[in-house]
């Protein structure tokens, strides 16, 4: 018994190291595929998430979506850390974050933008805190994920115009993605479907590397999964057993 | 005018009365024979004195807490650490000069190292515009003035200009010997302060009835554990007086008295009103490496410039139960003195057109009040600060583009919905519109090869040259 009780208290204080998001509510992308690939059910709370597009803009304006999706479903302010002005708030409410949530901060460089992510992310009750950088060093990631675990706030660094490709380097993320624009759907009218988006899981504690093609957040901020996609991971399935 | 000697001479004149020949002076009899129908009004120095005080409060309110009226016609501002919460210093002077304007006055801003130099520059360089000078760059600024800019008595400049003196640049490089024998040391000194040669101290002004408390030091202290010991004791002091009448504080003003008779002063802002002494010393002990102890610091006094009535209830409630709110202002606060009030903030609709001035910045913990964007139309969540332009391959006038190149990248385009046609603002004197009055914007949305999606326009509507140069912009990119 004593040696039960010795073991699930060595494993709580292996969790509190790690840092994994174990004390701090998982936020679900309402998204099975991608829920169930993640330890914990979502996106560790209180944990440091690495997210980029890349050197196109789109994929950068995919990203920011993606971004403000996963906020949409957590209550509570925002605060958005800024070194470029190209953030055009009225299209965050398109994925359900209410613009008048978000507080934004120009902090006006790298340094200075991820000292305001700290600063924030010392304050319990938050969202979450966003902060757009170009370059993220193991030292200030290490920090930012301190600061995320011990207040329960969930950070995002926003790698802007991150090369595809680039050597994952920004250590302490629990999380990196990378979010870029896939081609939509053809319609038989002229118009646009639905964006879509290519979302490559490109590293996560505990969980293997993923890739998914997904329909753009809804008014809500919820992911879809295309239609016509769904059955493609199974079909692959089918074709590894065959071989 | 004023009574001089028995005779009435002209004690100021207005821009139409120089412009007439009538200067300061001047007999009033003389003036009003050049000018018959001219207006005299008796002066009023001590209402001027009065009105020039008033005058530097308000600049103290809106941009330093060391400010200090330069009597007959002038206040002192200092700007030191100051023009970081408006931008910078040119944005800074152009708030001053608008606010100055509109209130009816004719301003002339300098701003220098030293006071000696800007009250020069802004009586004896003619400029509509602010001037300034750059670091250690008053020498060279003031040398071509005439030596009444230094502030001597009349009776001095006119003898130096019997002597030959008429630009200060002269005096700069004149012995000392005979000039101090001739003049006294006043000229000397006078020159020294405007080269920043010897320190000019500035008493700042403070507000009647500001709560304020003051702390002479016995030992001239210079280091940052000391300052904030002291800061310590004097929000114990202040905090107990405003919660004696009931209010917190919005804003503070530190100012450091140095022994050189110079003053540092730092100035902190909250989002709300608060009494808490932790967190105003926090939001001070933020500040401290902006101020320069010189050789030490021997008197601190702490002012309350602006405060709010703060009921006690309220202010134990913020203490004790942690709730969200009085949290989220000491964070505003925070990230405020450290990146600048107007850094910080949220973005509110505002009707407009043209879709990159449809956002406004409000305070962050404001109220937007009113509706929000339309959900409807498309918008990047990415937008260009301006839109560049872009070579297209169009294939008929009202089509969306098969293909643009921006930033040297050719992209090809493969879907696309629009055109959605906003109308220019012609009434506006700047922007796109100022180009061509009677622009058009034609918006398309297209999706590009790999699915980028991107917000282009074209300036025409296609059909009538007048409604624009039919040229492509890219304005932004989306999810």
């Amino acid at each position: 018994m004593r040696t039960m009780a010795a073991i699930s208290e060595l494993r709580a204080r292996i969790a509190g190291i790690e840092g994994g998001g174990t004390r701090h509510a998982a936020i679900p992308f309402g998204l099975p595929a991608i829920d169930g690939h993640l330890p914990g059910g979502g996106l560790a709370g209180g944990a440091l998430h690495e997210v980029a597009g890349s050197r196109e803009l789109a994929d950068d304006a995919a990203a920011t979506m993606f971004l403000a999706g996963i906020l949409a479903r957590v209550p509570g302010p925002v605060f958005w850390c800024l070194r470029w002005r190209d953030l055009f708030a009225p299209a965050l409410g398109h994925a359900g974050l209410d613009p008048d949530r978000v507080i934004h901060v120009e902090a006006g460089d790298d340094v200075h933008v991820l000292l305001a992510m700290e600063e924030c992310l010392r304050h319990p009750g938050l969202a979450g805190v966003v902060g757009e950088v170009g370059r993220l060093s193991l030292t200030a990631s290490r920090r930012l994920q301190l600061a995320a675990g011990e207040s329960g706030v969930p950070a995002f660094v926003f790698r802007r115009a991150s090369p595809v490709g680039q050597r994952a380097d920004g250590g302490a993320a629990v999380t990196r993605w990378r979010i870029r624009a896939a081609p939509g759907e053809a319609l038989d009218m002229p118009g646009l479907a639905r964006p879509r988006w290519h979302v490559a899981l490109e590293r996560a504690r505990g969980a293997e590397t993923h890739e998914w093609i997904v329909e753009a957040c809804d008014a809500q901020g919820r992911l879809a999964l295309p239609a016509a996609l769904v059955h493609r991971p199974a079909a692959a399935d089918t074709a590894r057993a065959a071989a | 005018m004023l009574p001089d000697h028995g005779r009435q001479v002209v004690a100021a004149v207005d821009a139409a009365a120089r412009a007439l020949g009538i200067v300061p002076g001047m007999a009033v009899l003389r003036a009003r024979s050049l000018v018959p129908e001219l207006e005299v009004v008796d002066a009023d120095p001590q209402g001027d004195l009065l009105a020039l005080r008033r005058f530097a409060l308000w600049a103290g309110r809106c941009y330093s807490p060391c400010v200090a009226p330069d009597p007959p016609d002038g206040i002192w501002i200092d700007l030191t650490g100051c023009a970081a919460l408006f931008g910078g210093e040119e944005a800074l002077l152009a708030d001053l000069h608008r606010h100055v304007a509109g209130a009816g006055f004719a301003a002339r801003i300098a701003v220098a190292d030293t006071a000696g130099a800007a009250h020069a520059l802004a009586r004896f360089l003619p400029s509509d515009r602010p001037v300034t000078v750059g670091p250690g760059g008053q020498g060279a600024a003031i040398a071509p003035l005439p030596v009444a800019a230094l502030r001597l008595d009349p009776g001095s400049v006119d003898a130096l200009r019997r002597l030959g003196f008429a630009r200060i640049g002269q005096l700069i490089h004149a012995p000392r010997g005979p000039l101090a024998r001739r003049f006294g040391r006043d000229l000397h000194r006078r020159l020294d302060q405007a080269l920043g040669h010897v320190p000019e101290p500035i008493e700042p002004v403070i507000a009647p009835r500001t709560p304020r408390c003051r702390r002479g030091l016995v030992e001239p202290i210079a280091t940052a554990p000391a300052i904030v010991r002291v800061i310590g004791d004097l929000l114990d002091e202040l905090v107990g007086r405003l919660a004696g009448i009931g209010k917190g504080a919005r804003r503070l003003d530190l100012f450091c008295h140095r022994v050189d008779g110079q003053v540092r002063a730092v100035r902190i802002g909250t989002a709300a009103p608060s009494r808490d002494r932790d967190h105003l010393a926090r939001l001070l002990g933020q500040r401290i490496e902006g101020i320069d102890p010189g050789l030490g610091i021997e008197a601190m006094t702490l002012a309350a410039s602006l405060v709010e009535p703060l009921a006690p209830e309220q202010h134990e409630t913020a203490q004790s139960d942690g709730a969200r709110a009085p949290d989220l202002a000491a964070l505003v606060d925070r990230l405020a003195n450290r990146f600048g009030q107007a850094s910080l903030y949220r973005a509110a609709p505002r009707a407009s057109a043209m879709p990159e001035r449809t956002v406004r910045r409000i305070a962050p913990l404001g109220t937007s009040g009113g509706a929000g964007w339309d959900d409807d139309l498309p918008r990047p969540s990415r937008m260009l600060a301006s839109p560049e332009p872009v070579d297209v391959t169009a294939m008929l006038p009202d089509h969306p583009p098969a293909m643009f190149v921006w930033r040297g990248t050719r992209r090809r385009v493969v879907r696309a919905d629009g055109p959605e046609r906003l109308h220019g603002e012609w009434w506006r004197a700047d922007g796109h519109e100022a180009e061509t009055p009677y622009a058009v914007r034609d918006y398309f949305q297209v999706e590009v090869e790999g699915g980028g999606r991107y917000w282009l326009f074209r300036l025409g509507d296609g059909e009538r040259p007048a409604s624009g140069p039919m040229r492509w912009f890219i304005h932004g990119a989306f999810a």
